[in-house]
């Protein structure tokens, strides 16, 4: 009886010690999410409160929005793909989505309908990039099981041949004045298309609520597709769940700022090394807040401190490579 | 009971299980034996709807498990591949209480910690509960494994390989182990085995395969006999009595 | 891979065929360098051309622009597969070309460098400003490979092209904060259009570099099999290795200053030449060659007619052909886990 008892107890002691210690993490996160954007919103505002605060405000709910589509796609992303250097960018899905983009304009350009109405245009975007993305994501992931390494190639050489037509086809389109077209090569955080801010807000709102309400798949997604089936999930409707959820998500956030190819990667095992437990409940906020964070706090000191505008992705490009570089060595042989 | 019905599995022009029928009791160790390539895993696999198959049927207690959602079918069969590698930085106490998944969902209940806790003790990993995963010995971290399949409580109990990996110590007690629960706790195991000393000295049943196909069915006594283990293995083994268990030689 | 017995097996036919057929190839290349001439805004008239007095307008196109266009397709698509050959040799993968290994963007970081602190250099002293950074670049990507135990063939290319994205955020970064957004544009984004005399005759320099690199190919391919056998075979390990990667990054170098880079050019052609002609360097450069001049060719000519007047960059069009093919490369009996 004793020797039960003491065990419980036991239990229930590690029980709180290896749960307490990440929600605390949390908190400091969120915490300093706040402390960033406050600091944000109220610097050098030169006393043009009226004007500047809700201009500012707008940009923090556009790069938030940016920022927890990212970051939370990342995670849930890995999660199915059972690794930590997989990400959606890195897979090509940002790139067929600048694709789909394209060839919306190509295909239906004259059509009125959908040229008036910039959402109408969204949506069938992200339809098409859900159907698309999930029929390229089951054939490579679900039907071959593919090493990791040719997976991450594959991913690579898919995103160059979907920027490659991409260019290609702008340049068929309107070869003239392609240039207005084109993107410069790099995502601008400070440059967000808000006309779509109420969609992608909705959006992003719903993916992270069914990804929220999936925690218990997603925490046992991450033991492998065996492990999983074997304790009784419905492994193939749990991924095609989490998957769309991440499509969605990563449709969102390359419509708003253009593609990004490492910021995902960088946050989502920066939010793994902060929270130090593998519980979905905990990672995915982390992540939420890191994301937010760091794009904000990246601005706001690329703006305000070195006045420089627009390098904030450029920036995230450089420290993402060097962290993908880092987490391919210290990959310990499977 | 499990009842496998004229199943066969092809991958591509390969045929791996070749219209297999077999039923295996309730209660006790069933191991599955043969050289490599013979099917014994990809069998399994069916057994336990991690792959799907070909033709044929395979049932437990009744329940399809092809049909059978996952779930249902996870309280009463748990399988344990022989890949013991892992992502994600569980401790051990975490792992474990993954095996009341089917039951509680991620809500542990009292008797969820009750039998988490039980079989933390019947692995003793309790002096390693709060360790990490990737921190432990390969054996360590086999028992681990076989700690969240018995929290998972089933009455099956599938393992493909469960000594790989493991030294001659280790090897010895993951089967006494294995052996005490069937004994102890009333559960039904089959293993898939490359040992046949093993399988002859702790299972109650063998199943012999080799190409797909099932050529023996029976008890340890029985099949170790020189001539039914060379039509299995293609092999001259020596069989030997010694302390009251049948042993293959082989080695020269 | 296949194994190498049964490449020796098969090489008696291989080397007839490959002989036999040469010929061929080259004249394939050449009908296409006729239509390459012929085609353009500017409708030549053959007949004023051929009366030879040479000073009226279709042979000053000729002259000025057709022909060095169509030279200078011929020379860049021949010596960027060389090139990709060559770094495949020498690390000893078969995925590896000089974008996908850092050199391409190395190279690039060399332009912006010369463009910010010397720009009124002579074309060539920035082509060795490029080179040197190409070179070293290569070094880098050397360098990591070395410290690392490679768990998978695909590791090199993927940290290659790891390393090339870092280098090119850092030249992005600097091409932003000196307004050379523009001028960075036209080196990643190879195009010919703009290839008139006086403008593409460096291209013969990497011309002879492939040459060089031809009667040197042996040497490559001991190398590649590691300093050890190397040294034991009475070779400089050093200074083969060095000498290759110098003739890789200049071959870079140059068609990164005059015509823009071409991505996965050096990569699809060397190995879709192996799969018909096996792993005999020194036999295959000279088809290596041809097919990436044939390649590149065919792509030009494509990307000039299919929005006729406008033009595709090459580096657009090879972009989705080459993308395509390396893609069929990879998953073509590609190697499978479980």
């Amino acid at each position: 009886m004793s020797v039960s008892t003491t065990a419980i107890a036991q239990g229930v002691r590690t029980h709180w010690r290896t749960d307490r210690t990440p929600l605390l993490r949390l908190g400091l996160l969120l915490l300093a999410t706040i402390a960033t954007i406050v600091f944000f919103m109220t610097i050098n505002t030169r006393g043009n409160w009226d004007f500047v605060l809700p201009f500012r405000a707008r940009k923090v709910v556009a790069m938030a929005i940016v920022g927890i589509a990212i970051s939370v796609s990342t995670v849930a992303f890995q999660t199915i793909t059972e690794n930590r250097i997989l990400t959606p960018a890195i897979m090509g899905f940002d790139a067929l989505y600048m694709l789909i983009q394209t060839m919306v304009v190509f295909f239906f350009g004259g059509h009125t309908l959908l040229t008036l109405d910039p959402k109408m245009q969204f949506g069938v975007e992200v339809a098409i990039m859900t159907v698309f993305s999930t029929a390229l994501f089951w054939v490579l992931f679900l039907r071959s099981r593919y090493s990791l390494y040719l997976l991450v190639m594959i991913g690579i050489i898919f995103g160059a041949l979907f920027r490659s037509l991409t260019n290609f086809a702008q340049r068929m389109i309107e070869p003239s004045d392609f240039a207005v077209l084109q993107d410069v090569g790099f995502a601008s955080f400070n440059a967000i298309d808000e006309s779509l801010l109420g969609v992608a807000t909705v959006l992003v709102l719903a993916s992270s609520l069914v990804l929220w309400r999936a925690l218990p798949e997603l925490d046992l997604l991450a033991l492998g597709r065996e492990r999983a089936i074997s304790l009784g999930i419905d492994y193939q409707k749990s991924v095609a769940i989490v998957l769309m959820a991440t499509i969605v998500l990563t449709s969102v956030s390359t419509a708003l700022v253009g593609p990004v190819a490492f910021f995902g990667l960088l946050v989502a095992n920066l939010a793994y090394l902060v929270v130090g437990s593998p519980w979905h409940r905990y990672t995915l906020p982390a992540a939420a807040l890191l994301g937010v964070m760091a794009l904000i706090g990246g601005q706001t000191v690329l703006e305000h401190v070195f006045g420089m505008n627009s390098t904030l992705s450029v920036i995230i490009e450089f420290v993402g490579g060097i962290a993908f570089i880092v987490l391919v060595l210290r990959r310990r042989p499977t | 009971m499990i009842e496998i019905d004229h199943v066969s599995k092809r991958y591509g022009d390969v045929t791996v299980v070749d219209d297999v029928s077999l039923t295996i009791p309730k209660g006790g160790m069933t191991t599955i034996i043969g050289p490599n390539g013979a099917g014994k895993s990809t069998l399994l696999s069916m057994m336990s709807r991690l792959i799907g198959m070909e033709a044929g049927r395979i049932t437990v207690d009744g329940l399809d498990v092809t049909t059978t959602p996952s779930r249902d079918l996870a309280t009463r069969l748990s399988i344990l591949r022989q890949d013991n590698h892992l992502d994600a930085r569980l401790t051990v106490r975490d792992l474990v209480a993954f095996g009341r998944y089917p039951y509680s969902r991620g809500r542990l209940t009292v008797e969820d910690r009750d039998k988490i806790e039980a079989a933390i003790d019947f692995m003793q990993l309790d002096p390693m509960r709060d360790r990490f995963i990737d921190e432990l010995s390969g054996g360590q971290r086999q028992r681990a494994f076989v700690a969240m399949v018995l929290a998972q409580d089933t009455d099956y109990l599938l393992l493909d390989e469960p000594l790989n990996s493991l030294d001659m110590k280790h090897a010895v007690g993951m089967m006494r182990m294995l052996r005490q629960t069937a004994d102890e706790l009333g559960k039904t195991i089959v293993l898939v085995l490359h040992d046949i000393n093993f399988a002859s000295c702790y299972s109650d049943r063998i199943v012999a395969m080799a190409d797909g196909k099932v050529l023996h069915n029976t008890s340890p006594d029985l099949l170790m006999t020189p001539e039914t283990l060379a039509s299995i293995y293609e092999l001259d083994v020596s069989v030997h009595d010694i302390g009251g268990h049948r042993i293959g030689v082989f080695y020269r | 891979m296949s194994p190498p017995v049964s490449a020796s097996r098969t090489m008696p036919i291989r080397l007839s065929r490959s002989i036999g057929l040469l010929p061929v190839a080259v004249l394939i290349v050449a009908v296409l360098a006729v239509i390459s001439i012929a085609i353009g805004v500017y409708s030549l008239d053959w007949r004023s051309v051929l009366s030879g007095d040479g000073v009226d307008h279709s042979t000053m196109v000729l002259i000025e622009s057709r022909v060095p266009r169509t030279i200078a397709v011929i020379l860049a698509g021949a010596t960027l597969a060389i090139a990709g050959l060559i770094m495949q040799l020498l690390v000893r993968n078969r995925f590896v070309e000089p974008s996908l290994a850092g050199t391409t963007e190395s190279a690039t970081l060399g332009l912006l460098a010369v463009a910010i602190f010397a720009p009124g250099i002579p074309i060539f002293a920035k082509m060795l400003v490029a080179s040197c950074f190409a070179l070293m670049g290569t070094f880098v990507f050397l360098a990591i490979l070395r410290q690392i135990p490679l768990r998978s063939p695909l590791m090199v290319p993927l940290i290659g092209i790891m390393l090339g994205g870092i280098i090119s955020s850092v030249t992005t970064f600097f091409a932003y904060r000196y307004d050379l957004l523009q001028s960075l544009s036209a080196w990643t984004t190879g195009d010919f259009s703009s290839m008139l005399r006086g403008r593409y005759e460096l291209l013969w320099l990497a011309g002879g570099l492939a040459l060089l690199a031809y009667i040197a190919s042996d040497r490559f391919t001991v190398a590649g099999m590691g300093e050890e056998f190397t040294t034991n075979l009475g070779l400089n390990y050093r200074l083969v290795m060095i000498s290759g990667m110098a003739i890789v990054a200049m071959v870079t170098a140059v068609d990164v200053v005059t015509v823009g880079a071409i991505p996965f050019l050096g990569l699809v052609v060397p190995n879709l030449v192996r799969l018909v002609m096996g792993d005999n360097a020194r036999m295959s450069i000279p088809w290596i060659a041809v097919s990436g001049a044939g390649f590149v060719l065919l792509c030009d000519i494509v990307g000039r007619t299919i929005r006729y007047p406008f033009e595709i960059p090459i580096s657009v069009m090879v972009g989705v052909i080459g993308s395509a093919i390396f893609l069929v490369l990879l998953l073509w009996r590609a190697p499978r886990v479980g």
